[in-house]
């Protein structure tokens, strides 16, 4: 497959594509209610804001959306952090709950429902990573 | 990046008397009814008292403390308004007054949302926190792992926060010294099982490598002499050192897979959390195998332990901590443990539930899936090492 550019609906449609093929997202991610937002922010590396909307639910993706206006969703999670921390987990350098941990990336939503399902986060991160991402210029 | 975090430790004979120098006026004593009984809370008060501290005893923490014992807790505290909290006990009193500290000092927190993506708790305000093991193994005195059972749901919550971790851990060998040799036991492979697995999670590192290993060696040299006769001062001594030190390693690197079948286990039967976690160990070595063959060699190497031509590091290992377990009397399989097998069959949806949610899990060199996880019980159930 391809590199597909992130922000684009062609890489929202490839990870929910790559959570419908995930057995341990399937299994780790059971319980799991709420859609999300994945933000990109830019950094001194990136000048662009990309924003994927992904709305999971036991287990499944029910949507994934490249997204252009934030408003036009209210999801129960925002996941966020610069370009190059978020590319870091993607190309799997760094630990995303580490990253999370040491304010890296930051999460906004219900922590408890996290804390109770610590490895969907990790599973889905998983999932983001079954295909090469590249980024616009 | 990572962080390495630890309190200030004083350990050794007469530790107890760093109490009499902390600065406050009051002090609020976690405990329980057993430790409060045996005259020690006497002792921690006499201290105190030199500081010029008055005292309130709560002595109410139950083994698996619950979400209930610790709000009663905090209600007392936020009336009393102690400048310090002194936990004198085992893993259970320690995590109970770690968890009431916080809520006491942000009650716009609640003690069951501590959570590590939390960075601004800005504890130390009101007050501090002294922790008294009275046990060798839990490691709670300078972890920032808080375990609290929710009785509702059947279910442990491992709530984490690096800012929870005490202000100082008193290490005292006398204070542990009444510990009968059951609890001696379970409690040693805690700090065994502790010491394995922050040596070989995902999150292993420079800082916590040393750590695990010398408590590995300390609970292998130590922990028959201390249930053997609980009065080998020298051993007692050695053994709270080594849950300490196993306590600053894991907490650092973090726990796994053992933990994250003993978490569920101790949730659904109540069987103590060293007991369980030291009796999954082996299995949880064995099952992880290959993926970290490498420190599996290096831990029996640092035992002192040849490896057989044609064996695995692993299974070694294994054979060596069951050894260990036999000879201190602790179970090295469910049945052994006493669980009927129709109660295991009937709690397995809910055991395997609690393992995939188990935060212990996401750093497990090899995670189990739902059919692996069912089986591991299984196999732990009958004393059958992994081959899978």
């Amino acid at each position: 497959m391809a590199a597909i550019t992130f922000g684009t609906q062609e890489w929202a449609n490839a990870m929910k594509q790559a959570i419908a093929v995930s057995q341990p997202y399937k299994e780790a991610a059971k319980n799991w209610e709420g859609d999300m937002y994945l933000i990109v922010e830019p950094d001194a590396a990136y000048k662009h804001r990309n924003i994927i909307y992904v709305d999971l639910w036991h287990g499944e993706c029910r949507e994934a959306l490249a997204i252009t206006d934030e408003s036009a969703k209210t999801p129960k999670y925002r996941i966020f952090g610069p370009f190059t921390n978020m590319k870091a987990i993607l190309d799997k350098k760094i630990d995303p709950v580490q990253s999370m941990m040491t304010g890296k990336i930051k999460v906004k939503g219900d922590m408890a429902q996290i804390m109770r399902m610590p490895r969907a986060a990790v599973e889905l991160v998983n999932c983001m990573t079954q295909f090469e991402t590249v980024f616009p210029d | 990046m990572w962080y390495f975090t630890a309190p200030q430790v004083v350990f050794g004979e007469d530790a107890l008397t760093k109490l009499a120098e902390l600065p406050g006026k009051s002090a609020f004593i976690v405990t329980d009814k057993i430790i409060n009984g045996l005259g020690l809370i006497d002792k921690v008060k006499e201290q105190l008292g030199i500081a010029g501290m008055q005292c309130q005893v709560f002595d109410e923490v139950e083994p698996d403390p619950s979400l209930q014992t610790v709000k009663k807790g905090i209600a007392l505290m936020q009336q009393y308004k102690p400048d310090w909290v002194v936990a004198v006990g085992g893993g259970s009193v320690m995590d109970a007054a770690k968890a009431m500290r916080v809520e006491y000092e942000r009650p716009d927190i609640k003690c069951d949302e501590i959570n590590p993506f939390i960075c601004d708790l800005g504890l130390g305000k009101k007050c501090k926190i002294a922790c008294v093991p009275t046990t060798s193994g839990t490691g709670a005195e300078v972890t920032f792992a808080v375990v609290l059972t929710d009785t509702a749901d059947q279910r442990k919550l491992s709530l984490i926060n690096r800012e929870i971790v005490p202000d100082i851990a008193i290490v005292d060998p006398v204070c542990a010294a009444s510990m009968p040799p059951g609890i001696t036991s379970n409690t040693g492979m805690d700090a065994l099982t502790h010491a394995v697995e922050g040596f070989t999670c995902n999150w292993k590192n420079d800082f916590t490598d040393g750590l695990c290993l010398k408590a590995i060696q300390l609970v292998f040299q130590y922990l028959p002499k201390a249930v053997k006769d609980g009065k080998d001062m020298e051993a007692r001594e050695k053994m709270a050192n080594a849950a300490t030190i196993a306590g600053i390693g894991f907490v650092n690197s973090l726990a796994a897979l053992a933990h994250a079948m003993g978490h569920s286990l101790g949730g659904v039967f109540h069987t103590p959390h060293g007991r369980a976690v030291g009796l999954f160990l082996p299995y949880t070595i064995e099952f992880m195998g290959d993926a970290r063959e490498e420190q599996w060699a290096e831990i029996v190497r640092f035992l002192g332990i040849d490896i057989p031509k044609g064996k695995k590091a692993s299974t070694v290992l294994a054979q060596a901590i069951r050894g260990l377990a036999k000879e201190i009397n602790e179970p090295t399989s469910l049945k052994e443990l006493g669980i009927p097998q129709d109660k295991l069959n009937a709690a397995m949806p809910k055991l395997m539930d609690n393992v995939q949610a188990d935060g212990s899990l996401i750093v497990s060199a090899r995670v189990p899936n739902e059919a692996e996880t069912v089986k591991l019980f299984n196999y732990a159930y009958e004393g059958k090492s992994i081959d899978f």
